[in-house]
C-alpha cells in the first residue's frame, strides 16, 4: 500500500497549536454554534425601530433585517443563512405589513431547519408600544424553546469556520496584521477547519498570484472568472476599495493594499470560489466572491462597508470573523463574534478596549509570525469556549444589507410566492 | 525574523518598540525586486535609512521626513517607470524619483483607479468633488 502523501512541514507547524476542545450547540442539520443567540428580523425599514426595540435589553438578542419595500432574493437568501445560522437558536421576524418581504415564510423557513421561529405584522398589533409588548413576549417563548432544543456536544478546530476580513488598512496591514491572520488560516486548515476570506475587489492586479493558488482546475477556473467579472465591475462602476484612511496610513494604490488584502487567505491552496449566502462545500480554505454579477439595473457598490463584508463571511458560515485594522475600528457584528487584529502598535495602544489582538509584535521582533499565529489560534478558541471578544463585550452587534443582484444557482430564493 | 537579530536590526531597544524616532530608521523591504520599503519607525529628513529584508542596505539616507507604514524608494525610479512592493506592481511613477525619496500620492499612481492623483499627500483627502 502506498503511504499516504504527508506534509510534514504543515504537520510540525500544526503540532504547535495547542489540542483545544471546547462545549458548542449542536444543532439539527448537524453543524455546530459556539453561540446560543436569538435573532429579530425586520423585513422593511418601517419595522426595524420595533424590531430594535424588541431587542433592547435582551443581551443574548441580536438584529438583523432589509430596509427596502421591494424584495430582492440576494437580500432574502442572506437574512435565511444567518437565520439558520450555527450561532442562532431561534428566530422572530417582523413586517410592519405593506411589503414585499414576507416575515411569515422566514419563520417557516426557519423552522424548517428546527429552530423555534415567529413572526407577525405590526399593522394587526396596535402600532409601536403593543408591538413592541408582544415581540417582547415572543422573544420569552422563543427563549425557553431554544434552550430546551439546544443540545451541548464537544467541539474542536475541525468543527470551526473562520472568515477574515480587513477594514481601515494601513502600511502595516500587508506586513504584519493580514500576514499573521493568513499564517493562522494555514494553521486552522491543516486541522481540519474551514477559513473563508472575501474582498475579491482588493485583489487587483493578483489574477496569476490568485489563480496559481488553485486547489483544482475547476477552483483555477472560477478564481480567474472572479478576477475577470470583479475588474470589469470595478472598471464599469469606476470604484475602488481604497479610501482616505488607507492613503494617510502609507497605501498609495489599489494594488498596494490589495497584495497586502490577499495576505489573509495565507498560503494553502484555495478549494474554489463561494457566492454569498453559499456555504463551503468541505472543509479548506474558500474564496467568497460578494462581486454583484451582470443586470439589467446594474445596482449594487462593489464593496459598500466593512459590515457587509462582514456580514457575507458569517452568512457562509463563519462562527467566529478575524477583523484586520491598521488604523483602528469600532465596528461588531451581528450572530458571529468579531476578534479585532491589528498590525499597527499605536493603534493597538490607542484603542485598547476595542483590539483584541496585537499583530504588531512581529513588527518589533517581540514575536516570530508563526507564535503570533500560535497565540492568535488560542484566543480563537477562548473566543470560541465562550469568552466574548472585546467588540462583544461593548454590545457591538452591526449589520449592513442593501440591495443586489448575484445569479446563485445552487440557492433558491425562500420566501417569495 | 527571530527577536534578537531583528531588534537589533530595527534599532530597538527597551519597550518603546518602531514608533520612537530613531537617529537611524528601519524601512522593511518585502521582496527581491522590490524598488520601495515600507518605514517601520518614523524618518526625519537626512536621517540615515536601514533597509532591512532580502537585499539589507544601509548607504540610504531619507530625503524628507517619512511617516511609519509609508514608503521610501531605495532606487531611482524613472518617470513612467513600475512603482514595486510585494513583488508586483503597485503603482507608475508620475515624475522620477530619487533614492531616499519618500513614495506616495504625489509621485505614484494607479493604473486604474482614475480618482489616483487627486488626494491630498498627507491626509488622502479627495480633492475631486464639489460639495456644493
Amino acid at each position: 500500500m502506498p503511504e499516504p502523501i504527508v506534509d510534514r512541514a504543515a504537520n510540525r507547524a500544526a503540532s504547535q497549536i495547542p489540542d483545544r476542545t471546547w462545549s458548542g450547540y449542536l444543532r439539527p442539520d448537524g453543524r455546530k454554534g459556539i453561540r446560543n443567540h436569538l435573532l429579530v428580523v425586520y423585513t422593511v425599514e418601517c419595522a426595524s425601530f420595533v424590531a430594535q426595540e424588541i431587542a433592547r435589553d435582551e443581551p443574548d438578542t441580536h438584529v438583523i433585517g432589509f430596509p427596502g419595500c421591494y424584495d430582492n432574493d440576494y437580500a432574502i437568501r442572506l437574512m435565511l443563512a444567518l437565520a439558520t445560522h450555527p450561532n442562532i437558536g431561534g428566530v422572530l421576524a417582523v413586517g410592519l405589513g405593506c411589503e414585499y418581504t414576507q416575515p411569515h415564510r422566514i419563520a417557516e423557513s426557519v423552522r424548517a431547519s428546527g429552530r423555534p421561529a415567529e413572526s407577525f405584522f405590526i399593522q394587526e398589533h396596535g402600532g409601536t408600544r403593543l408591538s413592541v409588548a408582544f415581540g417582547k413576549e415572543q422573544l420569552a417563548s422563543l427563549r425557553a424553546r431554544a434552550q430546551e432544543n439546544s443540545i451541548k456536544v464537544p467541539m474542536a478546530w475541525a468543527d470551526l469556520t473562520i472568515g477574515a476580513e480587513c477594514g481601515g488598512s494601513d502600511g502595516t496591514s500587508g506586513l504584519a496584521g493580514n500576514p499573521v491572520v493568513g499564517r493562522a488560516f494555514d494553521r486552522l486548515v491543516d486541522l481540519g477547519g474551514s477559513a473563508i476570506f472575501e474582498e475579491v475587489v482588493e485583489m487587483i492586479g493578483l489574477r496569476d498570484l490568485m489563480v496559481a493558488r488553485a486547489a483544482s482546475p475547476q477552483a483555477a477556473e472560477q478564481l480567474g472568472a472572479t478576477y475577470d467579472k470583479m475588474l470589469n465591475y470595478c472598471k464599469a462602476v469606476r470604484q475602488y476599495s481604497v479610501a482616505p484612511g488607507n492613503f494617510a496610513g502609507g497605501l498609495t494604490t489599489i494594488e498596494e493594499k490589495s497584495m497586502g488584502a490577499f495576505a489573509k487567505g495565507g498560503s494553502r491552496p484555495i478549494q474554489g470560489v463561494i457566492r454569498v449566502s453559499e456555504r463551503p462545500p468541505h472543509t479548506g480554505l474558500w474564496l467568497l466572491d460578494s462581486v454583484p454579477d451582470e443586470h439589467f439595473m446594474q445596482f449594487g457598490y462593489t464593496n459598500p462597508n466593512d459590515t457587509e463584508g462582514i456580514m457575507d463571511l458569517i452568512a457562509a458560515g463563519a462562527q467566529i470573523v478575524l477583523f484586520i485594522t491598521g488604523r483602528g475600528s469600532v465596528i461588531g457584528s451581528a450572530v458571529a463574534p468579531l476578534i479585532k487584529v491589528t498590525g499597527n502598535q499605536r493603534t493597538f495602544r490607542n484603542m485598547t478596549e476595542d483590539m483584541d489582538f496585537n499583530a504588531g509584535r512581529v513588527l518589533s521582533g517581540e514575536l516570530t509570525m508563526d507564535e503570533a499565529a500560535a497565540e492568535l489560534m488560542d484566543l480563537i478558541a477562548d473566543v470560541a469556549s465562550g469568552r466574548e471578544s472585546k467588540p462583544e463585550r461593548l454590545g457591538h452587534r452591526e449589520f449592513f444589507l442593501m440591495y443586489k443582484h448575484q445569479d446563485v444557482p445552487s440557492l433558491e430564493a425562500g420566501c417569495r410566492a | 525574523m527571530r527577536s534578537g537579530r531583528f531588534r537589533q536590526i530595527v534599532g530597538i531597544s527597551g519597550d518603546e518598540p518602531t514608533m520612537t524616532v530613531q537617529s537611524a530608521a528601519s524601512a522593511f523591504q518585502v521582496h527581491a525586486s522590490d524598488n520601495v520599503a515600507t518605514l517601520l519607525g518614523e524618518a526625519a529628513a537626512g536621517a540615515p535609512l536601514q533597509i532591512v529584508g532580502p537585499a539589507p542596505n544601509s548607504n540610504l539616507i531619507a530625503r524628507e521626513k517619512i511617516e511609519f507604514g509609508h514608503k521610501v524608494a531605495f532606487t531611482a525610479i524613472p518617470e513612467g517607470a513600475p512603482v514595486v512592493k510585494f513583488g508586483v506592481v503597485i503603482g507608475i511613477a508620475m515624475r522620477p524619483i530619487e533614492p531616499g525619496e519618500w513614495v506616495h500620492l504625489h509621485n505614484c499612481r494607479s493604473q486604474l483607479d482614475e480618482r489616483s492623483g487627486h488626494f491630498d499627500v498627507h491626509t488622502g483627502e479627495p480633492g475631486d468633488n464639489a460639495y456644493a
